[in-house]
């Protein structure tokens, strides 16, 4: 039985960071009805990278709502809006991320929907909180990356800022939705009663920042300083961290004795023997080490490295990672059975359960699929 | 009260993605407590970041372990080990890292701890999971954004794998640990029964990428193509990206291409009608873009961009950030102690619960300064 078993989660959330926690939910057992609106459906069935779709719906709305149900409607609705407080009333969660004053207009807010269900866990992303002057401001993550400084942690000090190229504020804070909502759970439980979890995009992001920014605000205040050569792997890590060219692709190093990587690659480092030019004289070793590892393939210094146990590895894209034997055996994709009875091959939840990997092919649903239904299951009138 | 009070962790995790996910708990309301190797502790305490010491540790170990107790105790010694299965019979949750086979040799597997305690959860987190050809490998944060193609999705076409700049797999496998924890927690209500979480730092490298994966094997094994120049993801249109602009940066997330070229008055772009023109041509419109908009400061294309609703930002740096109005509101920061008085400043828990903010005033711990008041806990009961 998967832990979650019992568990029925309103999914109101649009997009991506509430509907990945409602993912992650559903398949640690939850049961997941997004409430959408009739025909169009959540703004996330429109969202598109690379134009591809799956019918109507986009692959991007296909990856992040498969294993839950769809119910349509209308929240400005007198009748719609009734039905829906029937279910408020049934479920243990609900999450959204409307903008302020939107769950006020509609009567959904904490205190009302508290009335309705004195038990229920509600769930709330904004994108920067809701106080001060972002509060408004669209919770986009590329914005949410660039005013949080995480930019300027990546790349090469000659780039200007650069992103990370996912949807690291969504994830992160799709991540602490789940979190708050598991913990509250476990608190509603105790008490009997209802409890609130807001998380923010802005917040999970200077999360994710946490080490870095401690670093911050105990050194002086001073910012992060990215390698001068290409590869730098860590702003805060001193030589060797960073990826190499060699002469066929890359090699990764971690951090590591220097002395003893320049030994085993037979590359003259003895200048570097008093460990605080390692940091100091990053970018001088990073390129000697680059000019030394350019003249031999990844396969060769690798074999060299792994004897002297020195933490290194290949880099690879995903047409070497994907066809991995390492990665055979993780069991870490599945196929999603498609209305038409096509297959759609994505990725399963990342935590196991006693030795169970939790998998799940119910592909996401068309919106509304699942409205009589519920309707019945719980006993709403037809109209 | 806090949604975790009553609950005990006993953490034996090292370095940042087990500890991360034990401070989490730790803010939530647990207690937790760290059991270290008595002399040297949590390796992290000396993996220095820049060199930054503070109070004789490193920065990073303070800001991932304030909020804990710590127990020294040596796992190869028989009497700490007795003491140890003590804790744990009295524990909720249990968290480890080590890599596979070192708890079967200590004999704190999950099949001996569950007859000790037979209601546990009982949490660990490796680098690549138990099975396979890379099981023993070290798993290391950079080592595992090499090895799951997430390189090849920051900085541009031509830069060669680019690293995103912080532990990002270590965060991500502490936070699925987390909800492993807390669902078994939740179930252990029901069943109550113990339970095994596994949490590997590649499945959570792949489910980071999850939406980037699916892309690929739907489209027909295709890699990721970064753009030329302003590239922000692999998978979007122009004119998503950071611009540099007279006196800074603009990230600029959306916009239909004609519309931002009234708008900020380019006409080169106003040839862009079709719309998967944002796409198919975004190599050359980023470049017409990322030209024009170096003419102005940051301020006046905001100015611009903002009233008219195109999502678009400032690109702030952490001593502009840390002044401005939208950070300080939120309280982001909070002071901790040591038990020594040491004081330093810190994030605290991004969540929020019932309308509160999760402060903690408590600093990290100095290596088992808390085994006198835990081995007289032990021996009262």
């Amino acid at each position: 039985m998967k832990p979650l078993a019992g568990i029925v989660v309103l999914e109101f959330a649009q997009f991506m960071a509430g509907p990945t926690a409602g993912l992650k939910l559903a398949d640690l057992g939850a049961r997941v009805i997004k409430i959408e609106r009739p025909g169009k459906g959540e703004g996330g069935r429109q969202i598109a990278i690379k134009n591809l779709f799956i019918e109507d719906d986009s692959l991007v709305f296909h990856t992040i709502n498969r294993n839950k149900e769809s119910y349509a409607a209308d929240l400005k609705n007198a009748a719609d809006l009734a039905d829906v407080k029937k279910l408020i009333a049934r479920a243990d969660v609900m999450t959204h991320n409307f903008r302020p004053g939107v769950m006020e207009k509609i009567g959904l807010t904490y205190q009302e929907v508290r009335e309705l269900n004195p038990k229920i866990v509600y769930g709330v992303v904004t994108g920067y909180g809701t106080e001060g002057p972002w509060a408004n401001k669209p919770g986009q993550d590329l914005l949410i990356q660039s005013l949080s400084g995480l930019t300027w942690l990546s790349g090469t000090k000659n780039d200007g800022p650069v992103p990370f190229g996912l949807a690291t504020a969504d994830m992160a804070c799709g991540a602490h939705l789940t979190q708050g909502i598991l913990a509250a759970l476990l608190k509603r439980n105790k008490t009997g009663e209802s409890v609130l979890v807001e998380v923010s995009l802005l917040e999970s992001v200077l999360d994710l920042q946490f080490e870095l920014l401690t670093t911050h605000l105990n050194d002086g205040g001073r910012l992060p300083q990215r390698s001068g050569v290409r590869g730098g792997g860590h702003p805060y890590l001193s030589a060797p961290y960073g990826i190499y060219k060699t002469s066929d692709g890359y090699l990764t190093l971690a951090m590591g004795d220097l002395m003893k990587i320049g030994k085993s690659i037979g590359c003259d480092l003895t200048l570097y023997q008093d460990k605080a030019t390692w940091f100091e004289k990053r970018d001088e070793i990073a390129t000697k080490l680059g000019e030394h590892l350019g003249d031999n393939s990844t396969e060769y210094w690798r074999a060299r490295l792994d004897k002297e146990g020195i933490w290194c590895s290949s880099v690879y894209n995903y047409q070497q990672a994907l066809q991995h034997e390492a990665f055979d055996a993780l069991g870490m994709i599945q196929d999603l059975k498609l209305p038409d009875g096509k297959k759609l091959t994505t990725t399963r939840s990342p935590i196991q359960i006693n030795k169970q990997k939790l998998y799940a092919d119910k592909a996401a649903p068309k919106t509304g699929e699942d409205t009589d239904k519920i309707n019945s299951e719980f006993n709403i009138a037809e109209r | 009260m806090k949604p975790l009070a009553d609950y005990l962790v006993v953490d034996f995790s090292q370095f940042l993605s087990g500890p991360s996910a034990s401070l989490r708990l730790a803010d939530l309301g647990a207690r937790v407590i760290k059991v270290e190797k008595p002399g040297t502790g949590d390796i992290c305490r000396s993996l220095y970041t820049s060199d930054v010491v503070m109070n004789g540790e490193s920065s990073v170990f303070h800001a991932i372990n304030r909020n804990k107790e710590s127990f020294a105790a040596d796992l190869k010694k028989e009497e700490d080990i007795a003491l140890v299965k003590t804790l744990i019979a009295k524990a909720d949750v249990m968290i480890h890292n080590f890599r596979p086979g070192v708890m079967e040799r200590l004999g704190l597997h999950f099949e001996e701890v569950i007859k000790i305690n037979p209601a546990i959860v009982y949490a660990e987190i490796s680098g690549y999971g138990t099975e396979g050809p890379w099981r023993d490998r070290p798993g290391q944060d950079l080592l595992l954004q090499s090895l799951t193609g997430l390189t090849w999705l920051s900085g541009n076409a031509a830069d060669g794998p680019v690293p995103m700049g912080l532990s990002i797999v270590d965060m991500l496998a502490g936070a699925n640990l987390v909800q492993g924890i807390l669902a078994c927690l939740l179930g252990k209500g029901i069943t109550k029964q113990g339970a095994l979480v596994q949490v590997s730092m590649i499945e959570s490298a792949y489910d980071f990428q999850f939406e980037a994966v699916t892309t690929f094997y739907k489209d027909g094994g295709l890699l990721p193509q970064r753009t030329q120049v302003n590239n922000a993801h692999a998978y979007l249109g122009a004119p998503y990206g950071i611009y540099q602009t007279q006196d800074g940066h603009l990230a600029l997330a959306m916009g239909a291409i004609p519309v931002l070229g009234k708008l900020l008055g380019c006409e080169a772009l106003e040839v862009y009608t079709v719309t998967t023109d944002a796409f198919d041509k975004r190599d050359e419109i980023k470049a017409i873009l990322a030209k024009h908009l170096r003419n102005e400061i940051t301020q006046h294309w905001l100015a611009i961009l903002e009233p008219a609703d195109i999502w678009c930002a400032d690109v702030l740096t952490w001593d502009r950030l840390l002044v401005h109005e939208g950070f300080k509101s939120l309280n982001m920061l909070q002071e901790v102690m040591m038990k020594d008085g040491f004081q330093y400043q810190t994030t605290r828990c991004p969540i929020r619960i019932d309308g509160e903010r999760l402060y903690s005033p408590i600093g990290s711990p100095a290596l088992g300064q808390d085994n006198d008041a835990i081995l007289k806990e032990l021996t009262e009961k």
